[in-house]
């Protein structure tokens, strides 16, 4: 979420080039012990803040305030020529888990199945992990197959699909090219299969999909309200669908 | 007679560049150390030598890594042996002149060609062409790597053979062919044999080069940390140590467990390299006093 947050910095400084905005990365978990010991005016996170980090913040005299800036999908991607149309996240969570190991057993050909993943550093990673292997169940401990490739980038993996029938990956909707093949998603076992993009994220249809978050320390007011503004208004927004992200909807 | 003043200093600044790069690699291991070291005191060794590597949720088997490290070198050094070796001998004794003067400044091109440029080309057409003649599961395997890293180390395993070679006295040849010995009998019998400890020398810094490479190795081993089953091994993704510590530095927070265990694994290959050259020279020295001994 780092680009998109330094996105909107650089062109808010264009616009407003009175205002001083510097962006560091690190993480969700980095943004949100700086906006704790007040060194930071916002926290950026693609997650939501813990009840843990809440009573620190409120330990040292602040009281995050939350917004959702943006949206994001993870859009599930094979070969153009592997015939699976659809799959539910149980099924792909065994698949990526390794009790899966063919294709046949989702009612695809008989080929066995090379599991494809972004390295664990990234906040994309973390996410499929919670969200689809584990399927959001904190006491779940199922972990992603040791043979699962882990490639360092999303043009890692979609050079890898474009060629390779056995192959399942993941990626950012942003990042998904024509040369690979989406497929539909359902959460439970009957469906409905939904396939990732801006409408079935903004009606909450489609599973696979996470709020993105500024937190403010306190009621925002003065400059950091001004932006915050910006942001989730038209300007704003239009950067976050220019980067692949889906926008939110509605004045805050 | 006095020394001058230019002299002096560059006697001086000789000295110190010598002192200095012994003092950076001192530094350099001082600085493993200290980073590396808290690792033991924080992880289990019986988790360390344990054979799962995911780091997020604090496992830190190193087995997977060790092996995936080993795998690619060996193979690098059987595509790169026999071919920079035979290179070497054919630049240096068959070739004709125009074909040496023209084939010896092209290798020494290819050594300068960037490691990210050839993970790229193997990405996109060695990767796929495996992947359909061999029919693998995936064209990102040890194999790919090996290949690739063979490729890599070959410049220096042919450039560094071929000075050896051609530093052979040119009387030994002479003598060879007197006593009535042919061109193949030659090479093979008097001259590959007296430069033995520079071909060697050669192969080493190759695999040197092999098991510190990163970046194309990261692009087509598909960076699993799984370990073996049987010999089609090679076949499968591999994960390497150099891999791992490019893959995670970038985002790990400073000071944590995991920070500390990947300087461990720099120590790792640190030692690891320090070994194989010690070996190297200790078969160099061997060789040069028994050559020696015959010789006089």
């Amino acid at each position: 979420m780092v680009n998109l947050a330094l996105a909107w910095a650089e062109a808010y400084q264009t616009i407003h080039p009175e205002s001083r905005l510097s962006v560091t990365g690190g993480g969700s978990g980095t943004g949100i012990a700086a906006l704790i010991n007040g060194t930071v005016d916002i926290a950026n996170a693609s997650r939501q803040i813990n009840p843990e980090e809440v009573a620190d913040a409120k330990a040292n005299g602040i009281t995050p305030v939350e917004f959702v800036v943006a949206r994001d999908a993870i859009a599930i991607i094979v070969n153009p020529g592997n015939p699976v149309d659809h799959l539910t996240l149980q099924q792909i969570s065994d698949m990526y888990s390794g009790r899966i190991g063919r294709w046949t057993e989702v009612g695809g050909e008989d080929r066995p199945i090379v599991r494809l993943s972004r390295e664990t550093n990234s906040g994309t990673h973390v996410y499929f992990l919670e969200r689809v292997l584990r399927l959001s169940d904190p006491d779940n401990e199922t972990f992603f197959s040791a043979d699962t490739l882990l490639l360092p980038s999303s043009e890692g993996i979609t050079s890898e699909i474009r060629y390779n029938r056995n192959a399942i990956g993941y990626d950012g909707l942003g990042y998904v090219t024509d040369e690979v093949k989406v497929v539909p998603v359902s959460e439970g076992p009957d469906g409905p299969f939904v396939l990732p993009s801006a409408e079935s994220v903004t009606d909450n249809r489609y599973p696979v999909a996470r709020d993105l978050y500024m937190y403010t320390a306190g009621e925002p007011s003065g400059g950091i309200l001004e932006y915050l503004l910006w942001i989730l208004g038209p300007e704003g927004q239009s950067l976050v669908s220019q980067l692949g992200f889906v926008p939110v909807e509605g004045e805050p | 007679m006095r020394a001058s003043l230019g002299e002096i200093l560059i006697t001086r600044f000789i000295r110190i560049a010598g002192y200095s790069a012994v003092a950076f690699i001192g530094m350099i291991f001082v600085f493993l150390i200290l980073e590396g070291a808290p690792t033991l005191g924080q992880v289990p060794v019986s988790t360390l030598v344990g054979e799962r590597w995911y780091p997020i949720e604090g496992q830190f088997g190193m087995l997977p890594l060790l092996f995936g490290s080993f795998l690619v070198t060996v193979g690098a050094a059987l595509v790169a042996v026999p071919l920079g070796v035979g290179t070497a001998i054919f630049i240096s004794e068959v070739a004709p002149r125009w074909a040496r003067e023209l084939l010896k400044p092209l290798i020494e091109l290819l050594a300068g060609f960037p490691s990210v440029m050839l993970g790229f080309l193997g990405i996109v057409i060695l990767a796929p062409q495996l992947y359909s003649i061999l029919g693998l599961a995936t064209g990102l395997t040890a194999f790919t790597g090996a290949l690739l890293l063979g490729w890599i180390a070959l410049p220096t395993v042919v450039s560094v053979g071929e000075d050896a070679l051609d530093a052979v006295p040119r009387t030994y040849r002479e003598a060879a062919m007197a006593l009535g010995a042919t061109s193949w009998q030659t090479i093979w019998r008097v001259t590959l044999p007296a430069a033995r400890s520079g071909v060697l020398t050669g192969v080493l810094l190759g695999m040197g080069r092999a098991l510190g490479e990163t970046m194309a190795v990261m692009m087509v081993t598909g960076n699993a940390p799984t370990l073996p089953t049987g010999l089609e091994a090679i076949f499968r993704p591999i994960r390497t140590m150099t891999a791992t510590i490019a893959a995670e530095m970038g985002e790990v927070a400073q000071g944590s467990v995991h920070y500390h265990t990947l300087f461990f694994i720099g120590i790792v290959l640190f030692l690891t390299s320090l070994i194989v050259n010690l070996a190297a020279a200790s078969v160099v020295f061997r060789q040069r006093t028994r050559g020696e001994r015959m010789l006089s």
